[in-house]
């Protein structure tokens, strides 16, 4: 008779990652550990576009259009693609979007694993590596063409401040001050947001900076999808404070995006910033 | 040589029962018990690194008395398996009775085979929609199972606490904190550890909250002071306690 027992895996003390207790447990599960065949898969399966974090006093944005592509189709229209990875963190992910989808998960029961374990969080920095630690690993699916790029936003409790970090598909993990984008349409958003940030804009000014920066990746990106007014899919915003991280209501971002369309109805390029020092006056 | 003493078999499994009990009833009590807005777990805990009490999933909470690092090896089994299981099929798989069992094998086959049984006695409840859909599961040293309905004490002092609640348990979470004092007075909410797992489906946000938990244990403090000068109209304040904070708390009181 075979014993009953909860494998030794399970009872073995020492690690609290559930990614290296997957590795040792059920191998096959990990993302990065399937081999793809020989050649280019990238154009298989859909594809993420654009997510932009912003932060301002006291909290962190991070949104995400809701298109996902496959070459010149329109794979999805509402797809979420911003995530929350625990209570003070989410993930947007750019690129192969199943992939990205499963990393994101991996990445959520790790954080709450490690949590429930230790009884206590991750540093911010710790999340953050963790997360790289998984980029990294999915190197190989990445060079055929199956990349993940994420984008990773976080309020840090210790130093009471939004966090942005960014990625490279070889795992590198950067820290970005103040603003930051990626995907395809991430050239344009971040063009947007140099004009449109400032440092002292509140939640909604920076809610609204961010759906700007969005609106214009769209403009410029046939990958990324604009706000859609007949369908009524708006981005998904995720703001972090102090007070952990919620989803913005639809309704809400609805609102605010009807603010900026109607805005572009007199001026398509949106809010114009001033060509010499000094802010424009009022709000963007 | 020496030939060993023939010892049978009913004489060996007794010898291993009685020392994993006599063991198991010198720890502090863990008391765990329905109401109506979920399943509160209370464990007397002077330690803040220690986890008596856990949770395991979202709608799964572990308690455990008896040897230290024993439970606290299953504990963090119990974790693995439900992450496991909630990563390769889906949250609302991971259920009590599944953990239940793994325990049980886990537990039965370490008594039979091993010379030394496991010093734990272990409960896994898991939250319903309704009072009527709790289940809770008492699992002890040597593998069987409980479904017990209403409420387990563990550990210490279990059986008077047993006894205490019998006649009260309708009242609900702040009673285990009333029992546990009325057999050692010294138990004070400041070393008390709640757990209060809610019927609210929900995700895993807002997992942990230190103050509404603090605020019920102070509420079933005083309660106790009440209850012990004979004063039977409790109110149940818990339920709103622990739909606003979501879900399953667990608190470093």
């Amino acid at each position: 008779m075979s014993d009953p027992r909860l494998p030794a895996a399970f009872l073995q003390p020492g690690t609290s990652s559930f990614s290296d207790f997957l590795a040792e447990q059920a191998p096959d599960l990990l993302p990065a550990r399937r081999t793809v065949p020989q050649g280019h898969a990238g154009d298989l399966a859909p594809h993420g576009t654009t997510i932009v974090a912003a932060t301002y006093p006291g909290g962190v944005v991070i949104a995400g259009d809701r298109r996902a592509t496959m070459g010149n189709i329109i794979a999805q229209r509402d797809i979420e693609k911003v995530f929350p990875a625990d209570e003070f963190s989410a993930v947007g992910i750019a690129g192969s979007a199943g992939i990205a989808v499963e990393l994101v998960r991996l990445f959520q029961t790790e954080l709450e694993h490690y949590e429930k374990i230790e009884g206590t969080t991750l540093s911010m920095d710790g999340k953050a590596n963790r997360l790289a630690a998984l980029i990294r690993s999915n190197l190989g699916m990445a060079m055929q063409g199956l990349a993940v790029v994420p984008l990773f936003a976080g309020f840090d409790l210790t130093s009471g401040r939004g966090r942005i970090f960014s990625y490279d598909v070889t795992g590198g993990r950067y820290e970005e001050t103040a603003f930051h984008s990626v995907g395809s349409g991430s050239l344009f958003a971040r063009g947007a947001l140099k004009k449109l940030y400032r440092d002292d804009l509140d939640e909604a000014g920076c809610v609204t900076a961010v759906i700007q920066a969005l609106y214009d990746a769209a403009d410029d990106d046939s990958a990324t999808g604009g706000p859609d007014l007949t369908r009524r899919i708006f981005p998904v915003v995720q703001v972090i404070t102090t007070d952990g991280g919620r989803r913005l209501p639809d309704a809400e971002v609805a609102g605010i995006a009807d603010q900026v369309i109607a805005g572009r109805m007199s001026r398509p390029d949106g809010p114009a910033a001033p060509l010499t020092n000094g802010f424009p006056a009022g709000d963007a | 040589m020496s030939m060993p003493f023939y010892v049978s078999p009913e004489q060996l499994m007794k010898d291993k029962a009685d020392y994993a009990r006599r063991n198991i009833a010198r720890g502090r009590p863990v008391v765990v018990l329905g109401y109506d807005g979920g399943i509160a777990f209370v464990a007397e805990n002077h330690s803040r690194a220690l986890h008596k009490i856990s949770e395991i999933y979202d709608r799964v909470a572990f308690a455990a008395a008896g040897k230290y690092n024993e439970f606290e090896n299953l504990r963090v089994a119990g974790v693995r398996y439900a992450d496991l299981r909630g990563y390769s099929y889906d949250r609302r798989d991971v259920t009590a009775r599944g953990l239940a069992n793994a325990y049980a094998q886990t537990l039965g086959s370490v008594f039979t085979t091993e010379s030394k049984p496991l010093e734990v006695e272990i409960v896994v409840a898991e939250v319903g929609g309704s009072p009527a859909d709790d289940t809770i599961y008492r699992l002890t040293y040597d593998g069987s199972v409980a479904d017990e309905r209403g409420f387990v004490a563990m550990g210490g002092q279990a059986e008077q606490i047993s006894s205490g609640l019998q006649e009260r348990w309708q009242e609900g979470a702040m009673i285990a904190i009333a029992c546990t004092r009325s057999v050692n007075p010294s138990v004070r909410p400041e070393t008390a550890r709640a757990t209060l797992s809610s019927a609210q489906d929900r995700k895993h946000a807002c997992r942990r909250s230190a103050t509404p938990v603090l605020a019920a244990v102070a509420t079933a403090y005083n309660a106790a002071d009440r209850l012990e000068h004979g004063c039977p109209s409790l109110g149940m304040r818990d339920r709103s306690l622990a739909s606003s904070a979501g879900g399953l708390l667990w608190v470093a009181a």
